[in-house]
């Protein structure tokens, strides 16, 4: 059977799976619909985190970012595993236990403001829409590349899917759901990965295979490939090329406070049915997350040591790169190469007109001078989309098609998993937060109940169409919807918990300080607004202040967070007794 | 019922020094050995990775998940210590 007969049929086989569940998992209380009866089992709830967490991003781009920039993809890694320690210790078994459904609910609660509780639905807006665009995306793109039908397609088949499963289950379909798309998910990522670790190190493991020596050699795999990329003008992999130590300090410190800090990932741990089960689930999410997060560095440098080989033959044997038997010829690309040139995300322009491509790094002057000109090259003539590295690779590693249509069921999961998640968080904070808890707080359940679900319909419209005309901010997730978990809802939440002086007047003054400045500072080198050649200053490190990245600004924010809160708190009126008292009760578990 | 506010406060301190604790672990491998440190440990190897390079892409999160194993177990105890677990 064809490749796309078989990824047709792999994806309409899991679309069934969660229609049936659906049906099994429906919810008949607001209870239900907003935290699944808090009743999930800590060890399947971790399971449901894990892919409620991996987005679409983590699954097809990640690898390839890594593949691309090294060591420096460590701070993607640290950053969004880490983040989970924050939770656990600090977040997730308190809010567990004041045991309500939304994070605005608490803020609201605990600082005793419907203004506190509103900026906090502002946040979780952002955040949350910002990064479910590109999920709503991210279906669509694993529709055209893989099952090659239109983008909108596919996009409009996900916003059924979703459509179905998150209007009757609410989250406790979603749960269900997430758990049977982390199995799919997980199963494709690693298939393929072992497959390439046991063709190029021989180890079964990949994270074994990423240390180990090449098949039939005692060369380690890391150290050949530090020699190819040296070879190629990209610097060592293993070393610090890509990004600087004092930028990739803020990024991962900023991505684990905004991992820490997303709604859509903290509600669900309002599942569980007690307070300890909080903290142990966070490790079992982490180990579910980790089974794809130690694998992802692998297949990223066996993926771009097996590019660097397929397009340089003979430089990994110590045959100098300027040699043109080291170069391979146009009309000798592997088959995957020609597939994916016509997906447009794999671009081969033989700028120096030999019928040879040299893939290097036009970058590096002194590489250039070196070794590019004399060589008679006029610039580098491959250009990978990072994607690639996982979409290809079934291919690259000449695997059976049912392999690469399971790859695409797994992608296609990823992104629905994250995407209804996200759409839960949006549609809860309209009906639980916005329409009962502040416009119509006389509200019945069944009508609380109804609203919830017409929420969810249009979070899932808005999404759709956001998705299918996506706004300049989609493609900032990194920036925004991090920056702004990590210097809005994580400090307020914290404090929140662990300080019983920071009250109305700090809390909210706090979040603004976090949330404007974030805001701002990115403005300031994406544009304003995200609209294209309004940024006031230059997006590279001549720009930056105090030479900090944009993307890692959330750290930063979340400190301003952290002192304007104390220092407004310090001058206005303490906190009421009967909120120190709440504050007493979400720590312990039971009173003795 | 309300616990006598001298265990409550207790308790809380001793909570608080067990996430420091954890905390620090927490920053050293992977702001430490994963970044700070990196370039110094990449002389030595583990498993055939630069130690540095094994603490950014491997090390630091199989550290995160025995810490809040850790985390939750110790603080399974302490709930017991001052009988403030749940049934």
């Amino acid at each position: 059977m064809d490749l796309q007969t078989l990824s047709i049929i792999a994806v309409g086989l899991t679309f069934v799976l969660y229609i049936a569940i659906a049906i099994w998992a429906r919810a008949g209380s607001t209870s239900e619909f907003y935290v699944a009866g808090k009743g999930i089992h800590p060890t399947l709830n971790g399971m449901a985190t894990a892919a409620d967490w991996m987005s679409a991003a983590s699954f097809i781009s990640m690898a390839g970012i890594i593949a691309f920039i090294g060591y420096a993809g460590g701070a993607y890694l640290m950053g969004w595993t880490g983040g989970y320690v924050l939770m656990a210790l600090l977040l997730a078994p308190y809010l567990r236990k004041f045991g309500k459904f939304t994070v605005p609910e608490f803020i609201g609660d605990r600082f005793y403001s419907t203004t506190a509780r509103t900026v906090a639905v502002v946040c979780l807006l952002v955040i949350s829409l910002t990064y479910v665009i590109g999920q709503m995306r991210g279906v669509g793109i694993a529709f055209a590349n893989i099952l090659n039908l239109s983008v909108e397609i596919g996009l409009y088949v996900g916003m059924a899917i979703v459509f179905v499963y998150a209007v009757l289950g609410g989250m406790k379909g979603i749960t269900y759901t997430q758990i049977a798309q982390y199995v799919i998910m997980i199963f494709a990522y690693t298939v393929p990965a072992i497959f390439i670790s046991l063709q190029l190190t021989g180890d079964f493991l990949p994270q074994v295979g990423l240390g180990g020596q090449i098949a039939g050699t005692d060369t380690h795999m890391l150290a050949a490939l530090d020699k190819t990329m040296v070879d190629l003008g990209f610097g060592a992999y293993t070393d610090r090329v890509a990004m600087g130590g004092w930028n990739m300090f803020l990024l991962t410190l900023s991505l684990m406070i905004g991992t820490a800090g997303l709604p859509h990932v903290i509600v669900r741990f309002f599942t569980v049915p007690k307070m300890s089960d909080a903290r142990s689930s966070a490790g079992w999410a982490l180990i579910f997350i980790a089974l794809l997060y130690t694998v992802a560095p692998a297949v990223g440098a066996m993926a771009i040591f097996n590019l660097a080989n397929t397009v340089h033959p003979g430089v990994e044997q110590g045959q100098p790169v300027a040699d043109p038997e080291s170069n391979l010829p146009i009309d000798e690309q592997p088959s995957w190469m020609q597939r994916w040139s016509q997906t447009g995300l794999l671009v081969v322009d033989d700028l120096n007109g030999d019928g040879r491509i040299q893939w290097y790094n036009d970058k590096n002057a002194t590489y250039v001078a070196d070794v590019a000109e004399p060589a008679g090259w006029k610039g580098n003539e491959l250009t990978v989309n990072n994607d690639i590295m996982v979409l290809a690779n079934p291919e690259i590693a000449a695997l059976p098609n049912w392999v690469a249509a399971l790859v695409a069921a797994g992608g296609i999961a990823a992104a629905l998993s994250t995407a209804a998640g996200l759409l839960l968080a949006i549609s809860s904070s309209v009906s639980h937060d916005l329409l009962k808890g502040i416009f119509m707080p006389t509200i019945s359940e069944r009508s609380e109940l109804r609203a919830a679900r017409i929420s969810m319909g249009v979070a899932i419209v808005v999404a759709g169409y956001l998705g299918l005309n996506p706004p300049g901010f989609a493609a900032q997730v990194v920036a925004l919807a991090f920056g702004l978990a990590a210097a809005s809802l994580f400090p307020t939440l914290m404090m929140g918990i662990f300080s019983k002086r920071i009250n109305k007047e700090g809390a909210i003054s706090g979040m603004l300080v976090g949330l404007i400045t974030t805001m701002v500072y990115i403005f300031l080198y994406k544009g304003w607004f995200f609209i294209p050649g309004t940024n006031p200053l230059p997006d590279d490190a001549s720009g930056w202040i105090l030479g900090i990245n944009p993307l890692g600004f959330g750290v930063i924010g979340a400190l301003l967070n952290f002192g304007t809160a104390y220092v407004v708190a310090g001058m206005t009126k303490p906190t009421p007794a009967a909120i120190q008292e709440l504050v007493e009760n979400v720590r312990v578990p039971r009173q003795a | 019922m309300t616990a006598p506010t001298k265990d409550r406060s207790e308790y809380w301190r001793k909570n608080i020094g067990i996430i420091t604790g954890c905390l620090v672990v927490w920053a050293l491998v992977s702001i430490g050995a994963g970044i700070l440190f990196a370039p110094m440990l990449n002389g030595f190897s583990i498993g055939g990775y630069p130690l540095g390079f094994w603490f950014a892409q491997q090390g630091s999160i199989y550290i995160f998940i025995i810490l809040i194993f850790y985390y939750a177990w110790r603080m399974n105890r302490l709930d017991r210590e001052f009988d403030v677990h749940e049934e």
